[in-house]
């Protein structure tokens, strides 16, 4: 058999698999997007308990597996009674796992920040939240935005995990060809491609377009 | 293409001078830097490098140390092509291997000093002999606690440069070129990284070279008074050319260009 | 805590800890391979072939943006179809050695473009060799600044290992595995792997940071 040939058999079930690796990928992004501002803030608070609380996330997430988190939210917390389904399972772990990373982004960025402008916002009598929302993110989401390109392609890479509790996205499509042809090369080999066509030809460009439009909304293109 | 056969494959006779410049050109895509350059050092001789900036004179030095390739003419070290080698009697662009051997012969100290870091200022002037001379490490050492004692530096020998001032760093800077025994020295604006209270410790090292050595000399400065003093003949660069250029009594006291008097006189006035 | 049997997390304990040793053999297996491969990816890039250049900056970026878990799969099950057999501990540290050069060839390549231009005109003016300029001048500067984005990648090869269990490679999480599917709890074995590696990997850490610190001191730098 051609390549061609197994291309065109098997086009359907990549197909499926790529759309529901691309529902994984948004879903979880979307969820590390949120708890990575919440959490690299929260960081940042003059509450200790915020800190705290937002430390012990980081900490755990970044400091286990992703796999060890996927597990246990599918596997364990049944227990506790709470159980979710292994699509919302799959991209609740991805997205806590890689927000955990994004809130240390979002830390640094807030902290590379210069110190003056905190003060001439400060000197305007702004608001605390005004002068986080309108003066510092701003500034800082834009410092902050070439290493978040690197984090989606790391999140895109995650989201090949929930095929292990049976999301039925493109890794575990191309395991089940994998075991249904015998062709290993053509199976994983063309899940590799994918992947790499969705990394480097769509997030990759979608990320350094969304630097260009905020460096031109800041003025510093 | 250049018409190689013009230029000899080595020089001979009588005079035959450290180092020839002849008509080298050197640009940077339309830029030209240095426009068909002839300048000879003889042996033993101090010239001295003046001009604004972007006049090309560090890029004359830079060739030397082939740091730059050139665009066309060839140069000359102790009569032997440096830029090109023979091949079949006629000049071809020396390959890597060549160049690493032209180029023995000649030693630099640069603005921004250069020392390794994580080196001390001993390994620092021991790098060269142990690793491409193959000096024994005795032998390297002695020879660099010689020069490190004469550029004053023999006390913090054992100090890494991030513990050093920029004069003490760049007398070792001096050290670390003159431990390879070149016959030319090239210092590409030596002074223009120190503070003011510490360049006479760097100038004085080099006064001390000339009166006590006969190496040849080729540097690019800003300080015109020290290169009035020490300087052989003193070469005014001007938009990729020598402009004038004499002995320093001359140039500096009865300029005859234009563009001579007008640099002399701006720089003077910015003193 | 809820429905948590001590007794069957002591029974299990050592199980666990014998096979932390095997994740952590993994890891530094792994480690040992990136370190080494990543500097041949770096090093190719600087070559003067601008073709050799694009074709491992183009393997790199593959490599990279490409799920490790998926090039498990395909360095184990690749091999037999071309009559070539692969233990799942071979294929493993193949797969997550070749994953992690390609990260550790982007620190390096950061590393050696840090180091100064200065540096490199200095080595041509004391006529060093190019590999001595390397070895003795370039890459001893380009470590330091390595050592933050090498130690991270440390502790990012080790928390990828669990991956190798989908091949069967006895680690952490493959006796995790084991045991929760002959005994039917989860909680424990789950709970204890996530232990165990934060255990190791927060201290580890901050242990790098240290090492560090230690290096640049003792390299004279800064």
């Amino acid at each position: 058999m051609s390549y061609w040939e197994f291309l065109a058999q098997n086009a359907p079930r990549y197909l499926d698999g790529t759309l529901v690796t691309i529902a994984q990928f948004f879903l979880s992004a979307m969820l590390a997007v949120l708890l990575a501002l919440t959490a690299g803030l929260m960081k940042l608070s003059r509450n200790a308990a915020m800190r705290w609380t937002a430390g012990v996330y980081i900490e755990i997430f970044r400091g286990t597996s992703l796999l060890i988190q996927l597990y246990w939210i599918f596997f364990v917390l049944p227990l506790f009674g709470v159980t979710l389904d292994k699509f919302y399972a799959g991209f609740v772990a991805v997205g806590l796992n890689l927000g955990a990373y994004g809130a240390e982004l979002v830390r640094g960025g807030i902290q590379s920040v210069p110190k003056g402008q905190w003060e001439a916002a400060y000197a305007l009598s702004m608001s605390p939240a005004k002068r986080m929302y309108r003066i510092i993110l701003p500034q800082a989401l834009l410092n902050m935005l070439p290493p978040w390109g690197n984090l989606m392609i790391e999140l895109l890479k995650a989201t090949a995990l929930v095929s292990l509790i049976s999301v039925t996205d493109l890794m575990f499509e191309a395991k089940q060809i994998n075991g249904s042809t015998f062709l290993s090369a053509q199976a994983f080999g063309t899940a590799l491609i994918i992947y790499y066509v969705f990394a480097r030809l769509i997030v990759t460009p979608f990320m350094r377009w969304l630097e260009r439009v905020m460096a031109r909304k800041l003025g510093r293109a | 293409m250049e018409d190689m056969s013009q230029y000899p494959t080595e020089l001979s006779g009588p005079d035959v001078p450290m180092v020839r410049f002849m008509s080298v050109t050197k640009s940077y895509g339309a830029l030209t830097v240095l426009d068909s350059l002839d300048l000879d050092v003889s042996e033993g001789e101090m010239v001295t490098v003046i001009g604004p900036s972007g006049s090309g004179k560090t890029t004359v030095l830079r060739m030397l140390m082939t740091l730059e390739t050139i665009n066309g003419g060839v140069i000359y070290v102790d009569g032997k092509p440096l830029t090109h080698m023979e091949k079949n009697g006629v000049l071809v662009r020396a390959d890597a291997k060549y160049l690493r051997r032209a180029r023995s012969s000649i030693g630099m100290c640069f603005q921004h000093f250069n020392l390794f870091p994580h080196m001390t200022a001993i390994q620092n002037c021991m790098e060269g002999p142990v690793q491409v001379l193959g000096l024994p490490k005795a032998e390297a050492r002695e020879r660099s606690e010689e020069l490190l004692s004469m550029v004053g530096m023999i006390d913090k020998k054992d100090q890494h440069p991030s513990r050093l001032s920029g004069g003490q760093q760049q007398r070792v800077a001096i050290a670390r070129a003159l431990a390879m025994r070149p016959k030319v020295m090239l210092f590409d604006e030596v002074t223009s990284a120190l503070d003011p209270e510490v360049i006479g410790e760097v100038t004085g090292v080099i006064r001390k070279l000339v009166a006590e050595h006969n190496l040849t000399m080729l540097m690019v400065t800003h300080q015109m008074g020290f290169a009035r003093d020490i300087s052989d003949r003193v070469c005014f660069f001007y938009q990729g050319k020598i402009e004038e250029q004499g002995a320093p009594e001359s140039l500096f006291g009865n300029p005859q260009r234009e563009r001579t008097q007008q640099f002399l006189s701006a720089v003077k006035a910015a003193d | 805590m809820f429905d948590w049997r001590w007794d069957f997390a002591f029974e299990i304990l050592p199980r666990l800890l014998q096979a932390t040793l095997n994740t952590l053999a993994a890891a530094g297996v792994g480690y040992g391979i990136a370190v080494v491969l990543g500097l041949v990816f770096a090093l190719a890039q600087r070559t003067p072939s601008r073709i050799v250049t694009m074709v491992v900056r183009e393997c790199v970026e593959f490599i990279r943006s490409t799920p490790l878990v998926l090039q498990i799969f395909f360095v184990f099950f690749v091999g037999p179809q071309f009559g070539i057999r692969l233990s799942p501990w071979v294929a493993g540290m193949i797969a997550i050695g070749l994953h992690y050069s390609a990260y550790l060839s982007e620190v390096y390549r950061g590393g050696l473009d840090s180091v100064p231009k200065g540096q490199w005109e200095a080595c041509t003016a004391l006529n060093l060799s190019t590999t001595k300029t390397y070895f003795r001048v370039i890459i001893p500067q380009a470590l330091p600044p390595s050592l933050a984005g090498m130690g991270n990648y440390l502790v990012g090869i080790f928390k990828d290992t669990p991956m190798l269990s989908v091949i069967g490679v006895a680690e952490l999480m493959q006796a995790a595995n084991a045991i929760g599917g002959s005994t039917y709890r989860y909680l424990e074995p789950y709970t204890m792997v996530g232990i165990i590696f934060l255990a190791i990997s927060l201290p580890a850490a901050g242990m790098i940071k240290l090492f560090e610190a230690w290096v640049r001191k003792k390299l004279g730098m800064n």
